[in-house]
């Protein structure tokens, strides 16, 4: 009870401090905009090639533009915990009975609402594509975006409470988040990989929610790839959220 | 939310009890003990204060004492909880002021204290009326709906000390809650803490500035390498290193005037050089006037005299070997 009330307040402010600068939330979405505009058209003339999957050139790709939103949208959302950590709010709130999980929490369901809204953008304006998704299939994707939010938010705040210091931060989320891009078959399906790439791919837990995603906008909800996908990405959320929380309840400075 | 004052009734007088407190950190050659072994108590409604050069352990001691920092060693009650054991029970009864600042340079001043009380357990009207109280008794209404990015120094440091006390604590922390204001804003700032302690508040705060810890504070303890090297009311304190100095001129032979006072119950220690008498006595007040009567029995002319006290800072110099007094402190 006072945790869900500390989540609600620690929410609340750091909402409106994002919406002070609402650019920067619209500005997280061109990216995906531009890989829709200027990428997925040379899909087209080889989503029929063999080992493409099936349903489509921009069925195939959004689901991949989404979860590279929810990787990017949420991986560097730690530089703002690590100017708080410089102004001393940390500190302070640390001081306070609020619960720590509240500290983690609001902050990190602030990133998946400004996710899920981002989301929900890149969808609509993949309509006039030709992207068809089902309303039921959309909320599904919506709350595997949200485990990814949930689980790319704690682990950017707990290395940013780690690191305490942007320029180390930068360099090693940049470093991480790549190789998660490319073996996660975002930009192109891992079934036109090599083998030994698709091995790799496989300790990628990117991969699955990808794999999922794609099913997902097939149709295909029952589908193992589709429970796969979200039990192994919310087990990792549960794991970063636990671990993240315990290190809002560390010394910070 | 709150809890009542009255579940813990270990308090027996003392607001923040401390038994062979240590905090030992690790570095790569070796550890640094930076907290030795610290022996406190801290009454209930005092203005305490801790006096030490930088890195002597004063912000160490205080973290810990406010649940930032666990201790590596010792026990400690803070407002009658146990500090290792129920680090939750401390804060809601604490406040605290770090040095760095606390507040959001994009959030105004009214919000920030809105949102602390209401981490704090309050209601919104609650915490709303709680924090125009304070913006008054603060002097921050002119700048409450303002972001903190535009407040001056003093202005913020307020806001800080606001912040520690949206919830009524019994025992408000200051780490050298002076450090770095100009003069005018010390002065007011001094007043503030003043104040507070007169509403019953325990105030625990650290310095490195002689005059504060000498102005201000009802007791003191000085720290320096993670150890308390004195402790007690900053008169007790210069009086139990060298008492008061009285400097006599005499007009003719000071080596009688030396016999002669020099043998007397309340002088110490004397002194002589370039032709001035230095003797060093318990009380300076009372002193003088017999030395003005032995004097005046004995036929020696005398030219000047004059009563100095030691400060803090020869209390400093004769525990430590070192000087506090930095350059442009």
């Amino acid at each position: 009870m006072k945790t869900l009330r500390d989540t609600w307040l620690v929410f609340q402010r750091n909402l409106g401090l994002t919406l002070r600068n609402p650019a920067w939330s619209v500005i997280g979405v061109v990216q995906p905009l531009l890989y829709l505009l200027l990428f997925a058209p040379l899909l087209k003339s080889i989503a029929t090639a063999q080992g493409f999957p099936s349903g489509g050139a921009y069925n195939v790709f959004v689901p991949g533009l989404l979860i590279q939103l929810g990787l990017f949208g949420a991986a560097f959302v730690g530089f703002s915990l690590i100017a708080e950590v410089r102004y001393g709010v940390v500190e302070r709130l640390q001081v306070t009975p609020v619960s720590r999980l509240a500290l983690l929490l609001g902050r990190a369901l602030r990133d998946v609402l400004i996710l899920l809204i981002q989301s929900l953008m890149l969808v609509l304006l993949s309509l006039p594509f030709g992207l068809d998704i089902h309303p039921a299939g959309l909320l599904v994707v919506l709350g595997l975006l949200a485990l990814i939010g949930l689980l790319m938010a704690s682990c950017s705040y707990a290395l940013a409470l780690w690191l305490k210091s942007e320029d180390a931060l930068a360099p090693f989320l940049t470093t991480v988040t790549l190789p998660l891009l490319l073996l996660s078959g975002v930009l192109l399906p891992l079934s036109l990989a090599p083998a030994w790439l698709r091995h790799i791919a496989a300790f990628n837990p990117l991969a699955y929610a990808v794999d999922a995603a794609r099913a997902i906008f097939n149709d295909h909800l029952g589908d193992t790839s589709v429970i796969k996908g979200i039990a192994i990405t919310a087990a990792l959320a549960i794991i970063a959220l636990v671990v993240s929380a315990r290190s809002f309840g560390r010394t910070v400075a | 939310m709150i809890a009542t004052h009255d579940e813990h009734p270990r308090t027996d007088g003392a607001m923040i009890e401390t038994h062979d407190l240590r905090r030992t950190f690790k570095a790569r050659r070796g550890d640094v003990e930076a907290v030795a072994g610290v022996d406190l108590r801290v009454a209930a409604g005092e203005l305490f204060g801790f006096l030490g050069p930088n890195g002597a352990g004063k912000t160490t001691t205080l973290r810990m004492l406010a649940t930032l920092l666990p201790p590596t060693g010792g026990d400690a009650i803070v407002a009658g909880c146990d500090l290792r054991r129920e680090p939750q029970h401390v804060r809601e009864r604490i406040g605290y002021v770090g040095q760095r600042g606390s507040t959001d340079p994009a959030i105004t001043g009214r919000t920030e204290l809105v949102f602390q009380g209401r981490l704090y357990g309050m209601s919104a009207a609650q915490a709303k009326r709680r924090a125009d109280d304070l913006l008054v008794v603060l002097e921050l209404e002119a700048a409450a709906d303002r972001p903190t990015g535009t407040y001056s120094g003093g202005q913020r440091r307020r806001l800080d000390i606001g912040l520690g006390l949206i919830h009524g604590p019994q025992v408000l922390f200051l780490d050298e809650p002076t450090t770095g204001l100009d003069p005018q804003s010390r002065a007011r700032l001094w007043d503030e803490v003043r104040r507070l302690r007169d509403g019953g508040t325990t105030v625990f705060l650290t310095t490195h500035y002689l005059e504060e810890a000498d102005a201000l504070c009802d007791r003191l303890a000085i720290i320096d390498h993670g150890r308390i090297v004195a402790e007690g009311t900053p008169d007790q304190l210069k009086r139990q290193i060298a008492g008061d100095i009285v400097t006599l001129g005499i007009t003719g032979d000071p080596q009688a005037a030396l016999d002669l006072l020099g043998c007397q119950p309340f002088v110490r220690e004397t002194g002589a050089e370039d032709g001035a008498l230095r003797l060093y006595v318990d009380r300076g007040e009372t002193a003088m006037p017999a030395i003005l009567r032995l004097l005046d029995g004995a036929g020696l002319e005398l030219r000047t005299i004059s009563l100095t006290r030691p400060s803090l800072d020869d209390v400093f110099l004769r525990q430590t070997g070192r000087s506090l007094r930095e350059p442009a402190a």
